[in-house]
């Protein structure tokens, strides 16, 4: 039910960016003049493959967006510890990996971490695409402590007051009042955080992980024609668009619905 | 007016009680009691302390000296969270700003507190519920959320909230002061009928011919200390002090432009159309 309503109000605007998409691809068949030319030949040996490639910056972005999620709340809360070192450290280490670029945090990720593990007497493998995961959850996980921090400053001391007044302990008051208020404030600054690191993922391909745009690189050096490099560069845009831009629009959608709270 | 025994102990008592905040004395030494089936009005000019006074009654502010008994609990005695959630539960606090919790429907928000802090079982805690929003007049608002009600409304399931814990005592702050005044009324009613049916009730309150109307008992504040105090028709016909009649003058004099107000609603015809110049 509650599905229905959010995919009615979601696809009727994202209709437009479909058509394009659909209108872009008819364009390329008739171009071609509707027989198979080396072009459309080549897109479709190599679009699997870089739908494959695509996987990985799904995977990149979905775990880092996990780990920020996880680890952002606690920094958040030790932001507003009262013990001065903790409170700095926490400050610290928000602002540094909220103001770094993303691609520096990825190399830092790669050099700083080993390419295996010891573990007892076994190597366990640890694969660029976990480097490049944890380089992008240093500022996921900033910017949620952050957004977690101001969401929790946002709500009015009132409503403290006015459970505590219910006879509720501070306790209940944080986890019943206070902090369904939060997570419905963040949602849509979050989801926004969200689709940011999606796109910093394309950057993975740069410390050698093989992902959408490393799928494209190869494809364009390998094919080696002008209009299919355009066309693969293209594909890889409207890639990218197809999933980032629902999520935009959901966030809309999420802002207006929660306007009122 | 509802009928007390006066004979007995009172339900709160404060004494001598002092407050500040840094610098600032907020309480010199008020003195103030509430009986069972009381309603009891404080009136003052702003910053007298009023609002003060009643977060200490509830122990959302502690004051530094003084005594203050609700029943038999002393409440400066009370240190532990679990005491003083005890003290709330028999203590009901309705804010100037409402302070309904924006996330919950009505119902949810009537509920909450019943079910999970006294244990109360779903069913019967919202057939309360719903019984304390009919008292309110606000049966068809069940499922709305808070942001989807006016002022007035909001504040009458404030209200309604406050009563689902079936305090000993409702603390009444400044209610009406946040409202528009064509709902200030709505809200009044609900508080009379309260004061009707026997609840004691302590209300901050600037609606003069209402606090006059429903006391038992008026406290006027000024500066932290209580100038005088009273039964009503007393205080507003025969104050003792040159201060309760000074202030209670500008006051009634306040609140017949604000019912003539109230009664115009807002005439654009007093505005002087033709002799405004607009200018971009």
């Amino acid at each position: 039910m509650a599905n229905d309503v959010l995919t009615a109000a979601v696809w009727p605007r994202a209709l437009p960016a479909v058509v394009a998409a659909v209108l872009a691809a008819l364009l390329l068949v008739v171009v071609s003049g509707w027989h198979p030319t080396p072009l459309t030949t080549a897109l479709a040996t190599w679009f699997p493959a870089l739908l494959w490639g695509m996987l990985a910056n799904i995977q990149i972005s979905v775990l880092a967006i996990a780990l920020g999620t996880l680890v952002g709340p606690l920094l958040g809360v030790l932001q507003l510890s009262p013990v001065t070192p903790v409170r700095l450290l926490a400050s610290w280490y928000v602002q540094l990996f909220r103001n770094a670029p993303a691609l520096i945090l990825i190399y830092f990720a790669t050099y700083v971490f080993p390419f295996e593990l010891h573990l007892g007497s076994h190597y366990v493998n640890f694969p660029d695409w976990i480097k490049v995961t944890l380089g992008l959850a240093l500022p996921a996980s900033a910017n949620v402590a952050e957004l977690f921090r101001g969401a929790i400053g946002s709500i009015p001391a009132a409503q403290w007051e006015a459970a505590a007044s219910l006879a509720l302990r501070r306790r209940q008051i944080f986890s019943w009042i206070i902090l369904p208020q939060c997570l419905r404030r963040m949602l849509p600054p979050w989801m926004n955080l969200y689709a940011t690191i999606t796109m910093s993922t394309a950057l993975a391909s740069l410390v050698g992980v093989h992902d959408l745009l490393d799928s494209a690189q190869i494809a364009s050096t390998t094919v080696n024609r002008v209009d299919f490099t355009i066309a693969v560069y293209f594909i890889t845009l409207l890639l990218f668009f197809a999933y980032c831009y629902p999520i935009s629009r959901l966030t809309q959608y999420l802002e207006k619905k929660y306007a009122f709270v | 007016m509802p009928s007390f025994d006066s004979s007995t102990s009172p339900l709160v008592h404060l004494q001598d009680v002092h407050l500040a905040f840094g610098h600032n004395q907020v309480l010199n030494g008020i003195d103030l009691q509430v009986h069972r089936g009381q309603a009891v009005s404080i009136i003052g000019p702003s910053g007298s302390g009023k609002s003060t006074i009643l977060r200490c009654i509830t122990g959302l502010l502690k004051p530094h000296s003084g005594k203050i008994v609700l029943g038999d609990t002393d409440v400066r005695a009370l240190k532990s969270e679990a005491e003083l959630t005890g003290l709330r539960k028999r203590v009901g606090f309705v804010f100037q700003q409402y302070n309904l919790f924006p996330h919950l429907t009505v119902l949810d928000n009537l509920t909450l507190a019943p079910i999970r802090i006294l244990g109360k079982d779903k069913q019967s805690a919202q057939r309360e519920a719903r019984a304390l929003l009919e008292r309110v007049r606000l049966s068809g608002k069940a499922d709305a959320y808070p942001g989807q009600l006016s002022g007035g409304q909001q504040q009458r399931v404030a209200i309604a909230r406050a009563l689902a814990m079936q305090p000993e005592l409702i603390l009444f702050d400044e209610v009406t002061s946040a409202l528009d005044p064509e709902t200030v009324g709505e809200v009044l009613t609900v508080i009379r009928q309260l004061v009707d049916d026997g609840m004691t009730c302590l209300l901050v309150t600037h609606e003069m011919r209402f606090a006059e109307e429903i006391s038992d008992q008026v406290y006027f504040t000024e500066a932290g200390l209580i100038v005088e105090h009273g039964p009503a028709e007393r205080i507003f016909s025969a104050p003792e002090s040159e201060r309760t009649r000074s202030f209670l003058t500008r006051a009634l004099n306040g609140d017949a432009q604000a019912a003539q107000q109230r009664r115009n609603k807002i005439s654009f015809a007093s505005l002087p159309f033709d002799r405004l110049k607009f200018s971009i």
